[in-house]
């Protein structure tokens, strides 16, 4: 390393060249975030606080937070949030069904991929297209649900889609069948990463399957679980195209609504700008903190160490 | 209980080691059961899209008859022909592919040229400009999309496709994590020989990196492909005339339109033909889309 100093003077020459044209080839996706994303969060905050219509004047027309407060007190907004927590109840129902059937694909049984595949064709399935589907299958008369249930019982099946409380079933059945492909293919990477030898360990031990399970699989399947109920939580409270589909005014007594449905309907249905804004804004709030729940609960309880 | 002690020795000393289990005969029948029964659930699963299929080639009298029936007696062709025949049909889908093919071009290039810079190149707030890019995973669009509606309105755009091309030309940032993430695996020694041979960034770049990660973009444009293929929030928002609407806004249209008319067929036929270019992509790649949704995973 003789005349080092030498080469360091030459390097931060270079690395400086080096530099520029690193930030000329980061500029796009910089600029792009800049334009779509920091500079649209800022306005929904400021549009938040107005009455803006889209044409009246933005500026004369701020109230504050009043917004907020009369979100607070909207009884028809928190009906729409309850209906989003209660759409999760299909988290963990696709959560259990995931991993049970990656731990049976997990067990070398033949024609592993064909049924990986059949899994997963749901996911990758357009979703205003198998929302359309599914509307026909719970179609009250002609439906392929009621249908089976006539060859069965002979009686008429309940009205999936237009029955208050039906209908927060069919939409959970709806999102589980979809949702379910992409939770059996983590599960199943998850559980290929685990050693066999701790099985064997185990098992020379004298630990029954169940104890195999519940001190093996799913403490060292918790960081995929983890990943699983984060991205599901934050896709949960994103659901909008398949109300709009399935549900096109939000259903019978607008029990089907979702908060992003409801935001659209005041944004671009009403033109209440402002008033969406504010519903935005909350939206964000509650998945930022879903996120900082991810940081915070990586460290807290998911069992890393392989 | 020795017999298979010895049994299992042997097969461990064939140093096959992932198979040394020798499967009895027991787990055997055990495993036949299992497949059988998922087996049962996947059919479960697929069968909604094959009825799907089935319901296409019904007639209005079969499908509105009341009964149960699956197989189309007799089979009609003719709601496949009606539908490609719809002008709106087609329009639709000329106006995806007008959009997916600059985006998938020019996003491309800007997304792996980025993932390059920020896994090969050294510059100062490498890290704070990547975590900000990170960021835009996290944000949902419903949060953005009342402020880029008034931004796309302002600029006049919201008469053409722009509000959905322009955006995407500035990169994928999900397609910058993952080939940042690829170029990783990829030995930087490659840069300085480059450099000693004299070879500019960008010519390192084009000649080097960029036909090494070719796999790894291929998988993530083909991911990026069908997310535009399959978008409806963002077009429904921001296409004002029904000229430049895109094949999922027309397919949701035409099921609004035609369920009154109960003409479930050609609803179905005009659902199964959206969804033909992206099921046929998974088929002919899943290797490589399963295998990057499972690293998103474990990652």
């Amino acid at each position: 390393m003789a005349g080092s100093k030498k080469v360091k003077v030459k390097m931060s020459q270079m690395a400086k060249r080096e530099e520029r044209w690193a930030w000329l080839f980061i500029a796009p996706p910089f600029i792009g975030f800049m334009c779509f994303m920091a500079y649209p969060i800022v306005f929904a905050l400021i549009v938040s606080c107005s009455r803006w219509t889209g044409i009246n004047s933005l500026w004369g027309n701020l109230v504050g937070l009043r917004n907020y407060i009369e979100i607070f007190q909207d009884a028809k907004f928190w009906k729409a949030m309850v209906t989003t927590i209660i759409y999760m109840i299909g988290i963990p129902i696709g959560m259990i069904l995931g991993m049970t059937i990656a731990m049976g694909l997990n067990r070398g049984i033949p024609g592993k991929r064909l049924l990986t595949t059949m899994y997963y064709v749901p996911v990758v399935s357009s979703l205003v297209a198998v929302s359309i589907l599914w509307a026909w299958v719970f179609n009250y008369d002609y439906g392929l649900l009621n249908g089976i249930y006539k060859a069965l019982t002979g009686a008429h099946g309940p009205n999936w889609l237009g029955d208050e409380h039906m209908i927060k079933v069919s939409m959970i059945i709806f999102m589980v069948w979809k949702g379910l492909g992409s939770s059996i293919i983590l599960y199943l990477a998850g559980l290929q990463n685990i050693p066999r030898d701790y099985y064997e360990a185990a098992e020379i031990d004298g630990a029954s399957g169940w104890q195999r399970f519940r001190n093996i699989t799913l403490p060292l399947l918790s960081p995929v679980t983890f990943y699983i109920l984060i991205t599901s939580l934050i896709g949960g409270f994103q659901v909008f195209v398949e109300v709009q589909v399935m549900a096109a005014s939000g259903g019978p007594n607008y029990s089907a609504a979702t908060v992003v449905f409801y935001l659209y309907e005041k944004a671009f249905t009403n033109g209440q700008l402002g008033y969406g804004s504010a519903i935005a804004v909350i939206l964000a709030i509650i998945i930022f903190m879903i996120t900082a729940l991810n940081f915070w609960g990586q460290n807290k309880w998911v069992n890393t160490d392989i | 209980m020795s017999a298979d002690n010895t049994k299992k020795k042997k097969a461990r000393g064939n140093a096959q080691y992932k198979t040394d289990r020798v499967i009895t005969p027991r787990e055997r029948a055990m495993n036949i059961f299992i497949f059988i029964l998922l087996f049962l659930v996947a059919l479960t699963m697929v069968f909604p899209l094959v009825y799907m299929v089935l319901t296409s080639f019904m007639t209005k009298n079969q499908i509105l008859s009341g009964r149960l029936t699956l197989i189309p007696n007799p089979v009609l062709i003719g709601k496949y022909s009606e539908v490609l025949s719809k002008g709106q049909f087609i329009s639709g889908v000329i106006n995806t592919i007008k959009v997916e093919i600059p985006v998938l071009l020019i996003g491309g290039f800007t997304s792996s040229l980025a993932a390059f810079a920020f896994a090969k190149m050294e510059f100062r707030g490498k890290d704070k400009f990547f975590l900000a890019l990170l960021a835009t995973i996290m944000i949902p669009f419903a949060v953005v999309m009342i402020p880029q509606y008034v931004l796309f309105t302002k600029l006049g755009w919201t008469n053409s496709l722009l509000p959905l091309i322009i955006p995407g030309l500035f990169g994928n940032v999900s397609m910058i994590f993952f080939l940042r993430q690829n170029l990783y695996s990829i030995p930087s020694d490659l840069m300085d020989a480059a450099k000693l041979d004299g070879c500019t960034y960008f010519g390192t770049y084009w000649r080097v990196f960029l036909p090494l990660m070719k796999g790894a973009l291929g998988t993530q444009l083909m991911l990026w492909f069908m997310g535009i293929w399959n978008d409806y929030l963002a077009p429904t928002i921001f296409l004002r005339s029904e000229a430049n609407w895109t094949l999922q806004v027309v397919i949701r249209s035409f099921n609004s339109y035609y369920a009154i008319q109960s003409d479930y067929a050609l609803i179905m036929a005009a659902s199964v033909i959206a969804m033909i270019p992206t099921l046929l992509l998974f088929f002919v790649f899943q290797r490589m889309i399963i295998e990057s949704i499972a690293i998103s995973g474990i990652k």
